[in-house]
């Protein structure tokens, strides 16, 4: 059962990307969460923001939704889509090191959401747009 | 975010402030690349002790720089890690390519 929820939509200009994690980051904090759940959580949002811009909406401006739910078992699930232009090959997108882009970009974005977080959908049509979707439980600190 | 540079004649000591993401890579990047083509270093270190937050943009910039270094034999160390930072990096396999340290631990067995 979701106990409460948040929702943002955010223009995909590279500056917001700080703005976006950090917001989930403090939504999250209701659950009491450590240094380090919250770094991973920081660290899965930025690499799914960083992708709308990227790829779904490469050299346009759109708008990225990101939903925020927590569960009554002390989990959050975090979504991330936008209207861009949809992968292609997914399982292909997330193959590790495989990048589109060439400079600087590791290729490694799904990676680091993968084993940042407990769980990771994807959905996306070609022409529509691309939803992650995040899931991580809170442990917390020690009771 | 920013970054400071110290160039010794030998080692060449870049210190990363603030936030690194994809929106914040490209200056640093940019600048660094600029010191190290001018100054060739020998030895090159790159110090994340002043670093509040990293992505896997921060794998990108140190693959990058570890690229342009070996073009003439330059070592690259990474230095001052947080636990979150070295944990990126680590998945990355970056500690094959370079000498990755975390805050705290010295020098002394070198």
């Amino acid at each position: 059962m979701i106990i409460n929820e948040f929702k943002m939509a955010v223009d995909s200009r590279s500056v917001n990307e700080s703005f976006s994690r950090a917001a989930v980051a403090a939504f999250t904090a209701q659950l009491d969460p450590t240094v380090e759940e919250i770094n991973d959580i920081k660290t899965a949002v930025s690499e799914a923001v960083t992708n709308c811009i990227v790829h779904g909406y490469k050299n346009s401006v759109g708008k990225i939704y990101i939903t925020v739910k927590i569960r009554e078992d002390a989990s959050v699930v975090i979504s991330i889509r936008d209207k861009g232009c949809g992968i292609s090959d997914i399982k292909k997108a997330r193959e590790p090191l495989y990048t589109t882009l060439g400079g600087d970009r590791a290729g490694l974005g799904f990676s680091v959401m993968e084993s940042f977080t407990d769980k990771l959908t994807v959905r996306s049509t070609v022409g529509k747009g691309t939803t992650v979707t995040l899931y991580k439980k809170i442990n917390g600190r020690e009771k | 975010m920013s970054v400071k540079i110290d160039f010794d004649g030998e080692t060449l000591h870049c210190r990363l402030s603030g936030e690194i993401d994809h929106h914040t890579a490209l200056p640093i990047r940019l600048e660094t690349d600029d010191r190290i083509e001018n100054c060739r270093p020998a030895r090159t270190i790159l110090d994340f002790s002043d670093v509040s937050f990293m992505d896997s943009s921060g794998i990108g910039l140190v693959m990058g720089r570890y690229k342009l270094l070996s073009d003439f034999g330059g070592t690259l160390e990474v230095t001052g890690l947080s636990n979150n930072s070295y944990k990126v990096m680590r998945l990355a396999g970056l500690d094959r390519i370079a000498t990755i340290k975390k805050g705290g631990e010295n020098d002394d067995n070198k």
